[in-house]
């Protein structure tokens, strides 16, 4: 049962804690959560469906089915999570202002929450696919017994309620701060899955440069470990990065950096998402 | 088995100009079973592509994970998936099942 208990609460938090920054993120945005309630029902329904057909996914482009789709699924969560700093350096002071008054950026607002509802989707796509496997085996033996359920059901609800912790932590924030704090979470959120999709490719075979081991601090900070894994999940840690997976981190953060500054200090108006 | 893995090799090698299917690969099979690896030591060939094709002929889900080697993979009870390595250096890596963290087995790339 604790066995049971710890394997949910760990996949479900590897989600969570995206979805609960995503969430401080779209605070006070109308519409906000109906757009990340969608993508979390999108994200477990495309779980479910990759559970359901792993194999043949697996088994598709040569045996690289899946590092493709992982890295193409966090590559679109990258793309969004980089769209939607670079709109917020340029409107967020509007909105920490004051909510009200930034009517004219609710509309674009939709299309933020939009955004955003696809990070969450691409999160627990990618997350959920194995705690479906696990859930749904666990229901699906006759020999695991009621208490392995119990005990797995007990930690998805476990996972839930520290992802809302992380989310009611960021929004105690003060609205002048936590749109800057959220958006430097993405940055590292966004690196991180960036060096994730990078090491996929390079698993597929369709990236084949910078192989080498950057480092190894597997003995002083374990990537299984719980705050491994908590770092994992938040700024990409891993405790053996590949060359490749550094210079990706590096560019998405200094890419995101630069259009970040370039929109904050660009011409206000003209350039407006319209 | 060593001539397998050779056999393996020459016709990866021979195969190298035109585009390798996966059929070519030297295949090599791990069966997890609900907290148990076997083989404890998985025996592959280094610096060629092969498959690692894993069997969970347990009555419960395994995760196949390798931190060293940077893979994981989740399989359903009865299941059976693989995952296709494009090169491992020569060396030992430790595998686990992520599911069943008591199972422990060794990957051996030579």
């Amino acid at each position: 049962m604790i066995g049971a208990f710890v394997i949910a609460f760990r996949e479900v938090i590897e989600a969570g804690l995206i979805v609960g920054i995503v969430m401080a993120a779209t605070r006070g945005m109308p519409g906000s959560r109906r757009w990340i309630a969608l993508g979390v029902a999108a994200g477990l329904a495309g779980a479910a469906l990759l559970a359901l057909f792993a194999e043949s996914v697996s088994d598709a482009f040569d045996g690289t089915g899946q590092d493709i789709l992982n890295a193409g699924v966090l590559v679109v969560a990258v793309l969004m999570l980089v769209w939607h700093n670079t709109w917020m350096s340029r409107h967020g002071r509007e909105l920490a202002g004051d909510l009200r008054a930034a009517g004219d950026a609710v509309r674009a607002g939709e299309r933020r929450a939009a955004a955003l509802a696809v990070v969450v989707g691409a999160a627990i796509l990618r997350e959920g696919a194995e705690l479906v496997l696990f859930l749904y085996g666990l229901v699906a033996s006759g020999a695991s017994g009621a208490d392995l359920q119990i005990g797995a059901l007990a930690g998805v609800a476990a996972g839930a309620a520290v992802s809302a912790v992380s989310y009611f932590g960021l929004a105690a924030i003060p609205t002048r701060y936590v749109f800057s704090v959220t958006s430097a979470l993405i940055v590292l959120l966004a690196a991180g899955l960036a060096a994730q999709a990078a090491q996929f490719l390079a698993n597929a075979g369709l990236v084949t440069v910078l192989g080498q081991t950057l480092w190894n601090t597997a003995a002083i900070l374990p990537e299984a470990s719980w705050p491994g894994r908590v770092l994992h999940a938040l700024v990409g840690y891993t405790d053996r990065p590949t060359a490749l997976q550094g210079a990706t981190y590096l560019a998405t953060v200094l890419v995101m950096l630069a259009l970040m500054q370039w929109s904050a200090t660009g011409r206000p108006r003209a350039l407006r998402t319209a | 088995m060593t001539a397998r893995w050779a056999a393996g090799a020459l016709l990866a090698a021979g195969l190298a100009a035109s585009p390798a299917r996966a059929d070519d690969l030297p295949v090599i099979r791990v069966e997890m079973r609900d907290g148990v690896i076997v083989p404890s030591v998985i025996e592959v060939p280094a610096n060629t592509r092969f498959k690692l094709e894993i069997a969970n002929t347990g009555q419960t889900p395994v995760e196949f994970e390798s931190a060293e080697l940077r893979r994981e993979k989740a399989i359903a009870a009865g299941s059976t998936s693989s995952i296709v390595f494009r090169t491992v250096d020569p060396g030992s890596y430790a595998v686990f099942d992520d599911f069943h963290p008591e199972a422990k087995a060794t990957l051996v790339a030579k």
